[in-house]
């Protein structure tokens, strides 16, 4: 075995760059070649070449049998005539809007009023983010209870004597996604929390001193003195909310599954139903390469923020 | 944290000094109702599991519960929800081990050589985890099928260590790359190969950062539904997340049941997290956190 080149960290490499650069990639054993080739393998074909197929099954028909056949964009066209695919992507829109807004406003809230260290921080923070770590479908289970016609929303409400609200919460197509939602909320809530509080750590406490001698209120030093600082948490946590809401579907299935009446569909459960359900899988290939370009410049922000250090 | 608050000058200190009790007062009278509110739902669903069936259809969901059975757990566990635990703990720890360990020798091949194009390698695998799960789910079914593993664990352990991988590299990469480069330089002047390297050196450096990656991939695969769904249909190999919606279906209005499968499935997730927290909150910061 030739002897490994443990140069580190690339800017440390020495001054002639290319030389040394071709002369040491010469040098990587052949095992650390096997060491990144078999992962390299494994994420190509499950991962990459699934992809690939994708966008090549969605200019296609095909229930799964036989050949599939040929047909340019119908499908994406088809798409633009489905009324379903239109409820479907508003709702994603609502969902983001208020699935990111929400948890984004209550997690910096949250994050803020639990940043200072004084008694019983550490439990008002576990509880909030120990939703977190239940799966979508057991939170989705969770909430279907508290949701059922004689739960414990509809009693809360009847309790303080607001019987008029109570309503069927899922079954009714008025409500459906916005139950859903503060379910979703709930358990994204301390996810937000917690990188919050990262980014707050990394914030530089003598600015806001220096602004409260100047006589900044404790409103204008976060938005001016705190808030400016967090662009990087925030620009991460945009990509990832935007992201995480395209991908919703675990909970919306386990609550309604799309439904009454698909008005709680998101395009990722139809995307489903068409594919696996209905076995369209041209058209449900259609429909996930639309969420993958609805995604795609948020993934590529993520990419640019995560290895900007580097 | 005690850095932040203890680095301000007294000057500014004192003027807050004089009203922080009250302030202290304050706090916990907003938060400690929000917080009660806020775990609320569970405390709601753990006592329908513990009531029975007669209960809750004699005197309503939302009452209070007038009972205490274990009915609901031992029905949900006889209806499937037992091997489900089973199957999940069998793919969890399976594909947990399997993709940290693939990770790391990327990782360490990426972060410790001259490899031709690294970062771009690297980003392009992180991508891959970014990738809506949506426009592989087609494909991979295919696939599975293809090679005559479609509908058993295989399968799904392979699609997830597959999917996960590129998040693992990516944050094992950046750990990889902080360690200082003395320590492996003086093993290779011991003589030690590359492979020597990797597991006696950097394996056991990377631990802190491994236990994270672990904590939050166990709760990851664990909690995963939509590959289950994709590559399974026999309801005997099922992990519990898909077992509990067709448990759901089966006992529509046994809420004592349902509820009491809903919180089986919850216990190995909030097992991790007791006692792994600071490992799983330090995991759920990782990559994230720039």
């Amino acid at each position: 075995m030739s002897q490994p080149d443990l140069a580190t960290t690339p800017d440390q490499q020495a001054p002639p760059v290319s030389r040394r650069r071709r002369a040491s990639s010469g040098r990587v054993p052949r095992i650390v070649w096997l060491f990144l080739l078999i992962p390299l393998a494994v994420e190509l074909a499950w991962v990459f070449w699934p992809a690939m197929n994708s966008f090549w099954l969605s200019l296609t028909r095909w229930s799964g049998v036989g050949a599939a056949e040929f047909v340019g964009f119908d499908n994406y066209a088809n798409l633009l005539d489905d009324p379903v695919f239109r409820t479907a992507a508003s709702n994603t829109v609502i969902w983001t809007i208020g699935f990111g807004g929400l948890s984004v406003i209550m997690g910096l809230t949250l994050a803020v009023v639990l940043n200072r260290p004084r008694r019983g921080v550490g439990l008002y923070r576990s509880a909030i983010y120990l939703p977190m770590v239940f799966s979508l479908v057991v939170t989705g289970l969770f909430w279907r209870v508290l949701y059922q016609p004689d739960g414990a929303i509809n009693s809360t409400f009847e309790l303080i004597g607001l019987d008029g609200v109570a309503r069927q919460w899922l079954a009714d197509p008025d409500t459906a996604l916005y139950a859903v939602l503060i379910a979703a909320v709930w358990r994204q809530v301390g996810y937000i929390m917690v990188l919050y509080l990262a980014g707050l750590k990394g914030v530089d406490p003598s600015l806001e001193e220096a602004a409260a001698v100047d006589g900044a209120n404790r409103w204008q030093r976060f938005r001016y003195v705190v808030f400016p600082q967090l662009r990087g948490v925030n620009t991460v946590i945009f990509a990832v909310t935007v992201i995480d809401s395209l991908r919703t579907f675990d909970i919306v299935w386990a609550m309604t599954r799309g439904g009454p009446y698909d008005s709680s569909q998101l395009l990722s459960t139809y995307m489903f139903q068409q594919g696996f359900t209905l076995v369209n899988l041209g058209y449900g290939s259609a429909i996930a390469v639309t969420i993958f370009l609805l995604a795609i410049g948020f993934i590529i922000t993520y990419l640019v923020r995560a290895t900007r250090e580097d | 944290m005690a850095v932040q608050t203890s680095t301000a000058s007294p000057g500014v200190a004192r003027p807050e000094a004089a009203p922080s009790r009250r302030r202290g007062w304050v706090f916990h009278a907003v938060m400690a109702p929000f917080t009660l509110l806020w775990i609320a739902p569970l405390v709601f669903v753990l006592t329908v599991a513990f009531r029975s069936f007669d209960d809750i259809t004699r005197r309503g969901l939302g009452s209070l519960p007038a009972s205490f059975s274990f009915d609901g757990f031992t029905t949900a566990l006889q209806s499937g929800i037992g091997r489900a635990l089973v199957n999940s703990a069998v793919v969890t720890v399976v594909a947990v081990v399997a993709s940290l360990f693939l990770a790391s020798l990327a990782a360490f091949a990426l972060s410790r050589f001259a490899i031709p194009f690294r970062r771009t390698i690297l980003l392009a695998m992180l991508a891959g985890n970014l990738l809506p799960p949506q426009v592989l789910l087609i494909p991979v079914a295919r696939i599975t099928e293809s090679m005559g593993i479609y509908d058993s664990l295989l399968a799904l352990i392979v699609v997830q260590v597959g999917f996960g991988l590129g998040f693992y590299t990516f944050v094992l990469y950046g750990f990889m790359r902080g360690i200082p480069g003395e320590i492996l330089e003086a093993a290779r002047v011991d003589g030690a190969g590359a492979g020597r390297i990797y597991a006696r050196i950097m394996v056991p450096l990377c631990r802190p950062a491994l236990a994270a990656l672990a904590a939050l991939a166990t709760t990851w695969i664990f909690n995963d539904l939509i590959w289950a769904i994709t590559v399974l249909r026999s309801e005997a190999k099922f992990p519990v997340t898909a077992a509990l919606l067709n448990l759901q279906g089966g006992f529509v209005s046994n809420w004592n049941v349902v509820a009491s499968g809903a919180v089986l499935a919850a216990v190995p997730t909030a097992i991790v997290f007791f006692m792994f927290q600071k490992h799983f909150v330090s995991g759920l910061l990782v990559g994230a956190n720039k």
